[in-house]
């Protein structure tokens, strides 16, 4: 039983390595874009097929997003990023489940021992791509709050030079905002990997019936887990597009 | 005590004692937001959205542990 914390290279682009986990996140990118396309293909007005089932998952996460941001002009503007992020993170949790993934491989001698090397591996179970989305969405919910309020609006949030004790309170934000970064890459990561070596140990022991729950349970997982990566983005958002001052200026009252 | 046998103690006591905390906190947010919910049902759907979003935040800080844990075990 082989399991290792950092993605498997399997191929070489000239010097670039190529990981199983990049390859698994581009098969499920692929079919991403394949169901947008044959579902947006020959659009009807009473929607049937495919396209009910995509209207259905997009009109769910817009009412989301709605509920969270509570205006229609702003959920217009982020649905896209939002909608991606969820069911990118989805699809590649979900694909990490397929049989085949994580034991379908290539024989290997490391290190004096041979091993497998799987070809297939859960997008989100290699720390470089869920680094690489919360880095994403935590500079486009900057590059969201300076275009919505303006560069010395939302600057005054992390530098505050009123008052030392706003000061201080400004830089502990800056940081909060830094170690969101980590927190964001770290839970999607944890989990997913997680959810993968459960599996992998629970087969070794078991192999027939009792892996079946924990299948569920890494279902669930996965679901939850883009769940509330794009729940807390949205909050994020929501947080960088209004304008505290106007806030505090409503409760003094 | 060779290094071999401490690391897999260390691994051990990572995830063991850094799962406590979030149990806890997990329980205490379930109770109260099913207090919530139960003194005002209506409102449920609203009481679940944050009531989650808590809960996820609080069982991130289980994720870290169960991260380093599994570097001290693999790396």
């Amino acid at each position: 039983m082989e399991i290792s914390l950092a993605a498997e290279k399997i191929a070489h682009i000239g010097s670039f390595p190529i990981t199983n986990a990049m390859l698994t996140s581009w098969i499920g990118g692929v079919i991403l874009i394949t169901f947008a396309i044959v579902a947006t293909r020959r659009m009807k007005l009473i929607p049937s097929g495919i396209q009910n089932v995509f209207e259905f998952a997009i009109e769910a996460l817009y009412n989301t997003a709605n509920g969270v941001l509570d205006d229609e002009k702003a959920t217009k503007k982020y649905f896209p990023l939002v909608a991606t992020l969820f069911l990118f993170i989805i699809f590649n949790n979900w694909l990490g489940l397929v049989p085949g993934v994580g034991t379908i491989g290539v024989h290997e001698l490391v290190h004096g021992k041979e091993i497998i090397v799987p070809l297939f591996r859960s997008g989100n179970a290699d720390l470089n791509m869920t680094l690489a989305l919360a880095i994403t969405t935590v500079l486009s919910i900057q590059i969201f709050g300076i275009a919505a309020i303006g560069v010395f609006k939302y600057g005054k949030k992390f530098l505050n030079f009123s008052n030392p004790i706003n000061f201080v309170v400004g830089i502990l934000e800056l940081i909060g905002e830094i170690s969101r970064i980590i927190s964001f890459s770290f839970r999607l990561f944890g989990n997913v990997f997680a959810g993968e070596v459960l599996l992998t140990v629970i087969a070794f022991i078991v192999p027939f019936i009792a892996p079946l729950p924990f299948y569920g349970l890494e279902l669930f997982v996965g679901f939850i887990q883009a769940l509330v990566f794009t729940m807390l983005t949205l909050v994020f958002i929501k947080s960088a597009i209004t304008d505290h001052e106007v806030h505090e200026e409503a409760t003094a009252h | 005590m060779d290094a071999e046998s401490m690391s897999s103690i260390a691994a051990a006591a990572a995830i063991a004692i850094g799962a406590i905390g979030p149990a806890l906190a997990i329980g205490m947010i379930g109770g109260k937001g099913l207090e919530a919910i139960g003194r005002n049902p209506e409102a449920a759907g609203k009481i679940q959205g944050p009531m989650i979003l808590a809960i996820a935040f609080a069982e991130a800080i289980s994720i870290y542990a169960l991260v380093i844990a599994l570097i001290i075990k693999f790396v």
